[in-house]
């Protein structure tokens, strides 16, 4: 079928998922459903240990056998251990046909392309795949399609028994020993566990992998005793360095500054920026800056953040403490800053991925920001944006939470280039859609700014405001004119990946790379 | 006739390697004056060749949006200024800027063959503007005739570097070691009626110490800077932009003298001011600035 | 024109192309190597075929590594290749072959 933004679904994957074509961003509003519910083992024998000596045996343990669905967090980035220690132990006890079902994987995660390879992993689900995983996917190496999810996505799936998680890995930067874990005071703090928090509550087994065990108890908990089976300590859970960065600095690149410029006028000057107003950057160059430019904003009008949400950085944070901002809600810390400010600042507040963004719970964060600042691979004239699948074809990115927040918001703002090198960001047509275009409000690149023509009330809003406003077909057109037009990527009809929507409808698929063409 | 860009608006004059593809491929999205294509001191001994080919295509086929296209050719005394010309020439540069500039002699050698290529490669005859780049003590003290040398001549650049070495000193951050030069040459492009650039500022971690430089270089008369980088424009831009007041009363003057000109009155009063048509030019270049800063939109 | 040795011109850079030619063999042999292969390989081969055209090289090895170089970069690099492999730096035909 050809869905509600003009993508070919194959009917046999649908049929396959039992799913339906994406129908638009509130086709499920008020649908009721049964929620999925975990098969769990009771501790009742106040004697019982739930300290195992490794993860062989937290897998032995958890009966591990082959076809079962790991889940994993990726709180700890690019500095994670804890996927490769437990697929190593998953592989050397000779078990196949394992599904990772991930909150995102990244470049520290190349090892799993080669059980790709062996059969060992033959699904993933995730909402980001990177490096060899990527490559993997799209050369058709994985058996089932790989499915990507949004952060909302993801907990919504899991929650309406989309995907059943047979034994949850929870990395923790402390545990005590009875499973109580947290995301700070341990030597590798990622800040919160956010995205392990559903995990926790659906899954059949539940095991806390730790660097750091201390005192019971480990108060207050991310992750309760609760729903906690066993406790792993490890030497380490990942690279520090890498899990959250030192101090993510200001950029100096004038044209990233230029773009910042004008989505900071484009907030101030929109009728949502009123005190109260709730925002989410990213931690790109462009959108970290607008929230540098914001402040002084804020300050001459007196107007005050109600909540910020996100990747959580300094800048932020320090906003915080001045009383600019109000509240903090943090699903992701990403420097150091943020994980002092969440220590240390009463009204700095972990949230789970569901509270964040799920959609099909009763009521999200998502749903209650104004702006949200945004970046993409490709943006196509429809508005639909890529941020899955590179120029080569292969997937490597993450919806994040970008599909989550674009349709809750009510100004999403996406902040790309015109071009990178020789490819164009606007194009005729995204080669992935990820995040529909009716949910995306503003383009905004260093050669002008397009506003969807959806959204007539923006652009009455700014018929003031002096920038360089165009149309998302002239962008195109001027990408066009310095790059050339680009051929279409060639792809073969298998398809090795669906992009589902953040409410469980097919927004698109990736097909397999042809690479002899 | 004069050429009609040759007093075009260049408070900004942008520096860039011709050699780096990433650079030269699209520098108007900064909203600089004028870029300057560096064939000299940017590109290696062994490249210049190579930056010849790429400088060949930009200016033939990258649209750079009516942003002036200013060619840093090598100087009078390398093996690489005759070809520097012919493909500036060929490629429809706006302007050439001549390094190391001595005397109106070295100008008129440029033009020399210039006018050769003009001719060679089927261009207007004194389409092509050129600007003097003073960076030496002789250079400067022949300021006056430098500017005097030449219709093509937009007008003449300080290179400090060299300048200060020539000098026997260096650049010291207080600007003592240049004042002189920039007195000198900024009085003889206004006595000539051209143009006059102050030189580069390469210190980008000091803005602070840059905005200033570039304020007292205003006081002092400049036209404009040679910038190393786009972080430099919008202070310049900011410093040039006239003041609200300075504005109103432009325009005012601008209107009255046309409408007393009519009239034939030739000395009259604007907010309290004796005004007279020596006022006219200056009001005109206020409004030139303040229209180029997107803040007025009068065309008068 | 024939190409006399082996000549390069151009970086690695991001923007940049690498473009290496040799003596050939009899006939013109064009290697592409682009990280924008899929989207711009044919015009990559065309522009850099249509320069050596112009420049008149039937007989050839040319190397290109591209690292989503425009047009006018690309054409920049071959040009610049071939007349080094002649030794030729001055007179060029700036508006003829080289266009």
């Amino acid at each position: 079928m050809i869905n509600k933004i003009g993508r070919e679904i194959p009917d046999e994957i649908l049929k396959q998922y039992g799913k339906e074509g994406y129908q638009g961003p509130n086709y499920r509003d008020n649908v009721r459903y049964k929620k999925a519910a975990p098969m769990v083992r009771g501790v009742v024998d106040p004697k019982q240990d739930k300290m195992v000596s490794n993860i062989r045996e937290a897998l032995e343990k958890c009966k591990i056998q082959d076809g079962m669905v790991l889940s994993f967090h990726h709180h700890f980035r690019d500095g994670d251990y804890v996927v490769n220690m437990v697929m190593a132990e998953v592989a050397a006890m000779g078990i196949r046909d394992i599904t990772i079902c991930a909150s995102s994987l990244g470049a520290a995660h190349d090892p799993i392309a080669e059980y790709i390879e062996q059969g060992i992993v033959t699904g993933i689900q995730s909402s980001g795949v990177r490096g060899k995983i990527g490559e993997a996917i799209s050369r058709g190496k994985l058996k089932t399609p790989a499915i990507i999810r949004s952060h909302g996505g993801r907990v919504r799936a899991i929650e309406e028994g989309d995907v059943h998680i047979d034994i949850a890995f929870i990395g923790a930067p402390t545990s005590d020993a009875y499973g109580n874990a947290r995301g700070v005071g341990g030597k590798s703090d990622c800040g919160v566990l956010s995205y392990s928090m559903v995990d926790a509550q659906y899954a059949d087994n539940v095991v806390v992998i730790t660097d750091c065990l201390v005192p019971f108890p480990n108060f207050p908990a991310s992750i309760s005793m609760t729903n906690v089976d066993y406790v792993c300590v490890v030497d380490e859970i990942g690279n520090p360095d890498k899990i959250i960065s030192n101090a993510i600095r200001m950029t100096k690149d004038v044209r990233e500054l230029m773009m910042a410029k004008y989505c900071t006028r484009l907030i101030a000057d929109s009728p949502y920026f009123q005190d109260g107003f709730s925002f989410q950057t990213g931690a790109g160059g462009a959108s970290l800056a607008v929230n540098t430019m914001l402040r002084p904003i804020m300050e001459e009008k007196n107007i005050h953040m109600g909540f910020s949400i996100g990747g959580i950085t300094q800048p932020i944070c320090e906003m915080l403490k001045d009383g600019l901002v109000r509240n903090i809600v943090d699903a992701q810390c990403f420097d150091r800053a943020s994980i002092e400010s969440i220590k240390n600042d009463a009204r700095h507040f972990e949230i789970s991925t569901s509270e964040y963004a799920n959609p099909m719970n009763k009521g999200t964060f998502a749903n209650k920001l104004d702006f949200v600042i945004l970046g993409a691979l490709e943006v196509d004239i429809d508005y639909n944006v890529n941020v899955v699948t590179g120029s080569d074809g292969i997937v490597r990115g993450a919806p994040g939470g970008h599909p989550d927040i674009a349709a809750g918001s009510k100004c999403s703002i996406i902040i790309a280039p015109l071009v990178r090198g020789r490819i164009p960001t606007i194009c005729d047509r995204v080669v992935t859609a990820v995040t529909p275009g009716e949910t995306v409000d503003i383009i905004v690149t260093d050669y002008g700014i397009a506003i969807n023509p959806r959204r007539t009330d923006l652009i009455e809003a700014y018929k003031n405001t002096h920038l360089p406003f165009c149309t998302i077909e002239e962008l195109r057109d001027m990408a066009y004119e310095i790059v050339g037009t680009p051929d279409e990527i060639p792809f073969k009809d298998r398809v090795v990946g669906i992009i589902e929507n953040r409410d469980g409808t097919i927004l698109d698929v990736v097909r397999e790379l042809d690479e002899e063409c | 006739m004069m050429h009609p860009n040759k007093k075009r608006l260049r408070r900004s004059m942008m520096f860039l390697n011709c050699q780096k593809p990433g650079l030269i491929k699209d520098p108007y999205i900064y909203g600089t004056d004028s870029i300057i294509l560096d064939l000299e001191d940017a590109v290696a001994e062994n490249q210049k060749d190579s930056a010849r080919y790429s400088l060949y295509h930009a200016l033939k086929e990258i649209n750079y949006r009516g942003v002036e296209r200013v060619v840093r050719m090598n100087g009078l005394d390398t093996p690489h200024w005759k070809e520097d010309i012919r493909v500036c020439v060929a490629g429809g540069a706006d302007t050439i800027r001549i390094a190391k500039t001595e005397s109106a002699q070295d100008v008129h050698v440029v033009e020399e063959h210039v006018l050769a290529a003009e001719r060679e490669f089927g261009r207007p005859e004194g389409s092509t503007l050129l600007m003097a780049a003073l960076e030496s003590c002789r250079g400067v003290m022949n300021a006056l005739e430098v500017c005097n040398s030449s219709d093509r001549l937009i007008g003449i650049a300080l290179s400090g570097g060299d300048y200060t070495r020539d000098l026997q000193t260096v650049i010291s951050g207080t600007g003592v070691e240049l004042q002189g030069a920039r007195q000198q040459m900024v009085i003889a492009a206004r006595a000539a009626k051209v143009q006059c650039w102050d030189t580069v500022f390469t210190d980008l971690d000091n803005m602070e110490a840059f905005e200033k430089e570039v304020r007292m270089i205003k006081m002092m008369g400049f036209d404009g800077k040679s910038l190393v980088n786009p972080r430099q424009i919008e202070i310049v831009h900011e410093v040039f932009t006239p003041t609200k007041k300075e504005i109103i009363f432009a325009d005012k003057i601008v209107r009255e003298i046309d409408e007393k000109k009519a009239q034939g009155i030739g000395v009259f009063m604007v907010d309290g001011k004796m005004i007279d048509i020596a006022f006219y030019e200056g009001a005109v270049r206020t409004l030139k600035l303040a229209k180029a800063a997107g803040i007025y939109e009068e065309d008068l | 024109m024939v190409v006399q040795k082996s000549a390069v011109a151009g970086t690695l850079e991001s923007s940049d192309a690498q473009v290496t030619v040799e003596p050939g063999s009899g006939t013109l042999e064009l290697i592409v190597e682009s990280n924008v292969i899929h989207q711009f390989g044919r015009q990559i081969r065309k522009t850099v075929l249509d320069v050596l055209e112009r420049l008149e090289v039937t007989d050839a090895k040319v190397v290109v590594v591209d690292k989503g170089a425009l047009d006018c970069t690309l054409k920049a690099r071959v040009e610049c290749a071939v007349y080094r492999s002649n030794d030729i730096t001055e007179t060029l035909p700036w508006g003829g072959a080289i266009k």
